[in-house]
């Protein structure tokens, strides 16, 4: 377990959690907290997303999804879920909770207060 | 709480209403369907393509078993419905399934018309109504042999054109002094009879059937005056009886059929009926138009909407045989307030006339040249003055718009909007006009799809297909391919195409070359370009793992839940005391729950959690085992049976084929997923025959099978070929798999790939073509150097272990 950091460094309300680095391009990762897991999104252009990991649909964890542009969709019904907001964006209805991330140079910073 | 309905037959009326429902009210009705026979909705106007063997049952089913899974209808099949309880609103079918509804729609066709002449109950006398028919007709003419066939209408003629396709002598017999009286006049009539006996089919008009003779089953047809026709098959198509005794049993008001209101209502309010056996205005029907009419009128209905209603309409027919180009439409008794416009052509065989009453057109019939059809009935169903336009108006649209005019569109340009384009649907040039138009469509399919013209018969695909060059302009070609997806306009065959001709090697480029309309794709291009490119570039390409869904990204199969499952590949489907020792102890160690048996002969482990992964890897990896890929579009398993081993009825040695195969193929990605297997005997254990390559063991060596299916849709496999040693059945099998790869579309089954390209080019390829074959051979072999590296072995030494492992675990203090 050698890349995941059980303590993080506070800065204000903002937790660092890792650097842009440890998730691959239009890929995903998760962060625990508590009993919630925060799936973190880089896309094509390295920005940086975090949304809770559960699909509005079904509750899967959308981070097992596939991202493009600023978007990715869940692989067990192919919701496509916004990464900037957490709706659903097409016909369908829902949304999950978004979370703001800040960047410091290559480092990410969370904040847990919802956007 | 949703409403039950409750559908008594599965025919075409009720399922276009059900289709309409769903599109406007998805959520009003729990659907229940019940069905005396034992299948889906299909087409049946198309069983006399599937009587000639030009088409196959699954190519006219309407709804799949996929569509009542997907909208939730439980169906019934083969349960015939014996009683309608109104008081306790319910109906009981005759194997005692009881179901309660709020809404009840009768939809029980009609029953073909018997006649009760002696012998009419000995073996060997059919009608013409389902599927059972066609197949007992089939059955029959497999024996060559004489049939006859009693009725010259529409029904009886199709019947005698398939049985004669099907190698049977065939003789009509026909009340009236001419064919098809109905719809045709004496002279178009005489015509078609000079036709069907130019093909061989002998026609007696004006002859009475007296008897039917036979011992057991039919041995002959006696007629009034005397003849004698020797028959071991007599096909009745002398008419049809609307199926009221439901509704009768259950006292409702009926007349010749069940009585509705012009919206579908039975005399019980809760009661609705469509289709053949209702009876609306004085009228029963019997051509899908019509009862599709009733069908947009009952979803309405049902939906709340009281305004529709049911609006008496004229229908043309044609006859759907081969060949017979054949269109009537109106009124066109002789009379003396009408003329008439005839033209004959006798050395093309052409026929048409025109019935006019003050100068309008009341009745058309063209024999032998019947493309102008619809422009009359227009002309014939608004009315239309035709005073001017008189002196050419018998030589159709392109006299009369102005002389020799070759553009071939210029005949559907000058339609007006109302003009209708497909008969069976009603529906006209503005509606596909406008689909096309506002919903950006694109090919043939979609448009059959949200307009559902040229979905039934089919005979006006012509005219819709020139529609859409029109609409489309040269965008649109009749056999072009639909796009991948909304990120281009290129099908998968065409960017397949290309990546070969421009070189491309990686996805950007693509992007870039083809001119991608997104950044980077979506999730239905991004998988499909990462195969396309993995399959045409073996060790050049890179493959891109976030282009790949979440199973092959972590070669485990994601649960609903989040967990993962892991299948081992078990050779063949043989294991021994080692390795299921191994998997206990890996089952005891990570606990998990669910432990199962697979249809492909091996073991899956369920519920195991994402971080657990790799060590379970770890674990099974040092008992031997590697990924078994249950989770890829790419060879899975090959099942056999224990063939010459053990069994006494073995021929060849079963499992050693499936062995070897399973280790020559493994690691393979293919379009959709592969499942081989090899039976040792026609007994065929190990079920090869509904796979997607499968071999049967016979004494003189080995039949090769492909293009099986056994999910959402039941097919059989063809035979690829016969060969007569082991390792020339190798190097077959994985000639096809290796066509299949570079031509596959992704995510397309074999048998879907088989179909559109065709049986025959394939067999052209693998069975006739040795030099072809060895390449496709050689070029497989090769990918295999680089595929066979066991993903489980490459995660357990580190790779990728982001996939498994949190980023970071947030202390909950810190969280507040
Ligand atoms: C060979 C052939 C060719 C044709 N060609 C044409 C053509 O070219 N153009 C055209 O417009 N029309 C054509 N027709 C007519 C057209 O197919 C019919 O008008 C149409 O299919 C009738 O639809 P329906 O839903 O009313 O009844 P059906 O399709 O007959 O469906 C009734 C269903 O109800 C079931 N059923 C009956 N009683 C019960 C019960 N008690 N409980 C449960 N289920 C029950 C029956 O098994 C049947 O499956 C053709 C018909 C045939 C047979
Ligand atoms: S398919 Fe034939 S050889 Fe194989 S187990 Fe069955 S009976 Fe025996
Ligand atoms: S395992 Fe297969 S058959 Fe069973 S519910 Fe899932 S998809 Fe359906
Ligand atoms: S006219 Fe039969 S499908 Fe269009």
């Amino acid at each position: 377990m050698s890349d995941s950091n059980t303590t993080s460094v506070m800065t204000e309300n903002w937790v660092q959690i890792g650097t842009v680095n440890d998730i691959p391009l239009r890929g995903a990762r998760h962060v625990h907290m508590g009993d919630k897991t925060i799936a973190i999104f880089r896309n094509a252009d390295n920005k940086i997303f975090a949304l809770e990991d559960k699909c509005p649909h079904g509750g899967c964890p959308i981070s097992n999804g596939i991202v493009h542009d600023n978007s990715v969709t869940c692989p067990i019904h192919n919701w496509v879920i916004s990464l900037e907001t957490g709706e659903a964006l097409g016909a369908d209805e829902g949304q999950t909770l978004a979370f703001p991330v800040q960047m410091n140079g290559d480092k990410i910073l969370l904040s847990l207060s919802l956007k | 709480m949703k409403q039950k309905l409750v559908i008594i037959g599965n025919g075409m009326a009720p399922g276009r209403a059900l289709e309409k429902l769903f599109d406007t009210a998805p959520d009003q009705y729990d659907v229940t369907i019940f069905n005396a026979e034992n299948r889906v909705n299909y087409d049946r106007i198309m069983l006399s393509p599937v009587l000639s063997g030009e088409k196959k049952f699954e190519d006219i089913i309407i709804h799949g078993d996929g569509w009542y899974i997907k909208n939730n209808v439980m169906l019934y099949k083969g349960h015939k419905v014996t009683n309608i309880d109104r008081v306790k609103k319910q109906v009981t079918s005759e194997h005692g399934e009881v179901a309660d509804y709020d809404k009840l729609v009768i939809a029980t066709g009609s029953n073909p018309f018997i006649i009760p002449v002696p012998g009419h109950k000995l073996a060997g006398v059919l009608s013409y109504r389902d599927l059972d028919d066609v197949t007992a007709m089939m059955l029959a003419a497999k024996a060559r042999g004489s049939a006859v066939v009693i009725g010259g209408g529409l029904l009886g003629l199709e019947a005698a054109a398939g049985l004669k396709e099907q190698g049977m002598d065939v003789t009509v017999v026909h009340l009236m002094p001419t064919l098809m009286e109905r719809q045709l006049d004496p002279a178009a009539g005489y015509m078609l009879e000079q036709e069907l006996e130019s093909r061989g089919i002998k026609v007696l008009c004006g002859a009475n059937t007296k008897e039917i003779a036979g011992e057991s089953k039919v041995e002959a047809v006696h007629l009034d005056d005397g003849t004698v026709i020797p028959a071991s098959l007599v096909v009745m198509a002398v008419g049809i009886r609307p199926n009221n005794w439901l509704a009768q049993d259950a006292g409702l008001e009926v007349n010749r059929g069940i009585v509705v209101s012009d919206n579908m209502q039975t005399s019980d309010p809760d009661i609705f009926s469509l289709g053949e056996c209702a009876e609306v205005g004085g009228v029963c029907y019997g051509l899908v138009a019509p009862l599709y009419q009733m069908a947009n009128v009952l979803a309405a209905n049902l939906t709340g909407d009281k305004d529709a209603k049911f609006v008496a309409q004229d229908t043309p027919t044609r006859l759907k045989v081969t060949g017979i180009n054949l269109y009537s439409a109106g009124d066109f008794a002789d009379g003396d307030d009408r003329e008439e416009i005839v033209f004959r052509d006798a050395s093309s065989g052409v026929y048409k006339r025109l019935v006019i009453k003050d100068d309008k057109i009341i009745g058309v019939v063209l024999y032998g040249e019947a493309a102008d059809g619809p422009w009359f009935f227009e002309k014939l169903k608004t009315s239309e003055d035709i005073s001017e336009i008189r002196d050419m108006l018998i030589f159709g649209q392109n006299a009369v718009l102005g002389g020799a005019n070759v553009d071939p569109l210029a005949a559907v340009t000058a339609l007006p909007d109302s003009a209708e384009i497909c008969g069976c649907n009603g529906i006209c040039k503005g509606d596909i006009v406008t689909a096309i138009n506002e919903k950006g469509l694109t090919s043939l399919g979609e448009v059959r799809a949200h307009t559902k013209a040229s979905a039934s018969c089919g005979s006006c695909t012509g005219l819709v297909e020139q529609l859409m060059t029109l609409t489309l302009g040269n965008s649109f070609d009749a056999n072009a391919i639909q796009s991948m997806c909304p990120c281009t306009d290129l099908g998968h065959s065409e960017v397949r195409r290309l990546i070969k001709a421009k070189d491309i090697k990686s996805i950007p480029q693509l992007m870039q070359e083809l001119e991608w309309k997104t950044s980077c794709g979506c999730v239905k291009c991004r998988p499909a370009l990462n195969y396309y490119l993995v399959a045409d570039w073996p060790g050049e390409y890179v493959d891109d793992y976030q282009s790949r869904f979440i199973n092959e990204r972590v070669h485990a199969n994601i649960q609903k839940d989040g967990t993962y499952s892991v299948i081992p590949r078990m050779w063949g489907g043989y294991t021994n005391s080692k390795e299921l020792r191994a998997i206990a102890d890996v089952v005891d160690k990570f606990n998990i729950p669910t432990v199962k048996c697979t249809g492909g002969q091996r073991i899956d482990m369920l519920g195991i959690k994402k971080q657990d992964l790799p060590a379970v890897w770890e674990d099974l990896g040092k008992a031997g085992f590697v990924s078994g890929h249950a989770y890829a579009k790419g060879l899975r398993t090959v099942k056999t049976c224990v063939g010459t081993d053990w069994c006494r009825m073995g021929t060849q040695d079963s499992t050693g084929l499936g062995i070897k195969l399973e280790k020559m193929m493994w690691g393979a990605w293919t379009p959709a997923k592969l499942k081989l297997a090899v039976s040792g005997c026609p007994r065929n254990c190990s079920e090869a025959t509904c796979k997607d390559i499968g071999v049967i063991c016979v004494d003189s060596g080995y039949d090769i099978h492909f293009a099986g299916a056994a999910g959402l849709d039941l097919k059989a496999t063809v035979v690829l070929g016969h060969v007569d040693s082991e390792a020339e059945t190798i190097i077959h099998i994985i000639a096809l798999a290796q066509m299949y790869r570079e031509q596959g579309h992704y995510l397309e089954r074999i048998y879907k790939w088989a179909d559109r390209v065709g049986i025959d080019e394939i067999k052209a390829q693998i069975m006739d073509n040795a030099e072809q074959r060895q390449t496709y051979y050689d070029a497989f072999i090769f990918a295999q150097t680089f595929a066979q590296v066991d993903p489980w072995d490459e995660r357990v030494s580190g790779l990728d272990k982001h996939e498994f492992n949190p980023m970071a675990v947030l202390e909950l203090e810190a969280a507040q």
